[in-house]
């Protein structure tokens, strides 16, 4: 085991010097770097070193983005600032419409009071999507009972630690907008 | 960096590395000026393991059946450095073929299949030809127009097959014509069968290469043991297979880099198809061979023949080591050589008379 790992460590060397030398000397190493300082092996070790380094890169960088592709896409998707639902104007009132906003679904409801209110429908606990319940005119999350304010997005009771997120909501004839409140 | 010597114990104690290191370690290799050779093998040892790199990550985004085609287009256009996966497993599946065939006949004509390498030697041609089945099969996974006809025209091979071919054809494809069904089963094929046969094969192949260690050519057996030169496989020819490696990397770099493999237009069994369509470079030979025979023999009987004669002539090359058995250059040995040129020589001048024929 010993012989085998001196001669692998000497292997790059081989080019330079013969093997007899090498094993002659198995211990010339640490000394070599004590009296030289700066030496012609530390040099070709440094240079191996990097050239190895920038292949690495070199593979390692394309595949990175190849894995990382659909990511990269869908935090473009869910960086959009601006969505136009078509017919929306026409939600009955008392009734809510799932949408997506960028990658998360999201709801917009038409309250009775003709109120329009636009909130991301991923709950703020773990992530189920929440639901609106029209009897009890709240927002529901069925994994663990959390419930939440259907005008306000505020948490209510339950798990949730947080509000829903709230968007601004311009109803026009044919459709409404709904956008990232700036 | 160096690793703690009660780990380094640890290991070797519990896996029994000292007898494989002594195995490693065993092996000298001949140096005369031949040793070029000595290296092919290696180097498709090299594309193969890029093959399985890059058909990894292909198998990411790839979806076989009816998305196919769909799937591939996003691969080589939408998915980042995906032309280049896309192109560096076709590059390399060329270099792998190339590569191999340079070691195979390097291999024959130093005469390295003679005993006790017979196994080398047949373990050897069948994995080139497990070799040309994955290149078969992976031809047809982008379902563009090329790889459609050109599934076509390959499974008309064992198509002439007499009696059972056309069974074997419609197994093959899934139906009688080629489909989805056709994609989804060459996808099993390509991706989990033939590894799975090809993998046991390359062990026992390297290991046996390990065992026997590289044959002399004859010019060399010539020369007395005591003045033959050698060096040791571990750790300094493996330094210069490294370096092969390297080279073989930036070649295949370079192809793919500068010509990115192209998706055609998808696949249409309604469209003709496209003019001057033949086969990768690895399958000109016998697409020529079954055009000339179809053409002296009129229907199905000049395929059927061209097949025949080309069977024969794959097994007359497998059993050569059971024929040129003797170390002295006898008679034998000489039909051998004489074989081994023609048959190189049929695949050159039908290869480059395939390729007269479609320019
Ligand atoms: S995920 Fe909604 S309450 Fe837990």
């Amino acid at each position: 085991m010993a012989s085998f790992r001196r001669e692998a460590s000497n292997a790059p060397r081989g080019a330079n010097r013969t093997m007899n030398e090498e094993i002659n000397q198995p211990h010339s190493e640490p000394l070599d770097e004590e009296n030289e300082g700066f030496t012609r092996r530390g040099f070709v070790k440094v240079a191996i070193g990097g050239v190895c380094a920038a292949y690495g890169v070199a593979v390692g960088y394309p595949i990175y983005r190849y894995l990382n592709s659909p990511v990269e896409k869908a935090e473009a998707a869910a960086a959009v600032k601006e969505v136009n639902l078509k017919d929306a104007d026409k939600l009955p009132k008392g009734t809510a419409l799932v949408f997506k906003f960028g990658t998360h679904p999201s709801l917009l409801i038409h309250h009775d009071d003709d109120t329009w209110v636009a909130l991301d429908a991923v709950c703020t606990h773990l992530g189920c999507t929440v639901q609106y319940n029209p009897q009890q005119k709240q927002i529901v999350c069925a994994c663990h009972g959390g419930v939440y304010d259907a005008k306000t997005g505020e948490n209510i009771s339950g798990p949730p630690p947080k509000p829903l997120t709230k968007y601004v909501v311009n109803v026009q004839a044919g459709s409404v907008t709904v956008s990232r409140s700036a | 960096m160096k690793i703690p010597a009660k780990l380094t114990d640890f290991m070797v104690d519990r896996l029994g590395l000292d007898e494989i290191f002594a195995f490693a370690k065993k092996k000298t290799v001949p140096v005369h000026k031949h040793t070029f050779w000595y290296y092919w093998g290696g180097i498709t040892l090299f594309a193969f393991i890029i093959q399985v790199l890059t058909g990894v990550l292909l198998l990411i985004y790839y979806r076989p059946g009816p998305d196919a085609y769909e799937s591939v287009r996003q691969i080589t256009y939408d998915i980042h450095f995906g032309w280049l996966i896309r192109s560096t497993h076709n590059w390399a599946a060329n270099i792998f073929l190339l590569s191999a065939f340079i070691h195979m006949f390097s291999v024959y004509f130093m005469k390295a299949y003679r005993q006790p390498r017979e196994f080398g030697w047949w373990s050897g041609v069948l994995l080139l030809i497990v070799g040309l089945v994955f290149g078969f099969s992976g031809y047809l996974l982008p379902m563009d127009d090329l790889s459609y006809f050109a599934t076509k025209i390959g499974l008309e091979i064992p198509n002439s097959i007499p009696v059972i071919g056309p069974t074997i054809a419609n197994l093959f494809r899934g139906g009688v014509e080629v489909t989805e069904y056709t994609v989804q089963r060459f996808f099993a094929l390509h991706a989990v069968i033939l590894p799975l046969v090809f993998l046991p094969l390359l062990m026992f192949h390297l290991y046996l290469v390990q065992k026997h260690g590289m044959a002399v050519p004859e010019a060399e057996e010539e020369v007395p043991v005591e003045k033959r030169k050698t060096m040791p496989f571990f750790p300094n020819f493996m330094a210069k297979d490294l370096a092969m490696w390297l080279i073989t990397l930036n070649v295949i770099a370079i192809l793919a880099a500068l010509f990115p493999w192209q998706l055609g237009p998808q696949a249409d069994a309604l469209k003709p198809a496209p003019a001057g369509i033949h086969p990768e470079w690895y399958f000109m030979a016998q697409f020529q061979i079954m055009k000339v025979m179809g053409n002296v023999v009129r229907g199905f009987a000049g395929e059927a023949l061209g097949m025949t004669l080309f069977t024969l002539g794959i097994l007359l090359w497998f059993i050569v080591p059971l024929f040129d058995m003797n170390k002295q250059s006898g008679r034998r040995a000489k039909i051998a050589t004489y074989f081994g040129l023609l048959a190189l020589g049929v695949v050159l001048i039908f290869t480059i008379w395939g390729y007269a024929a479609v320019a």
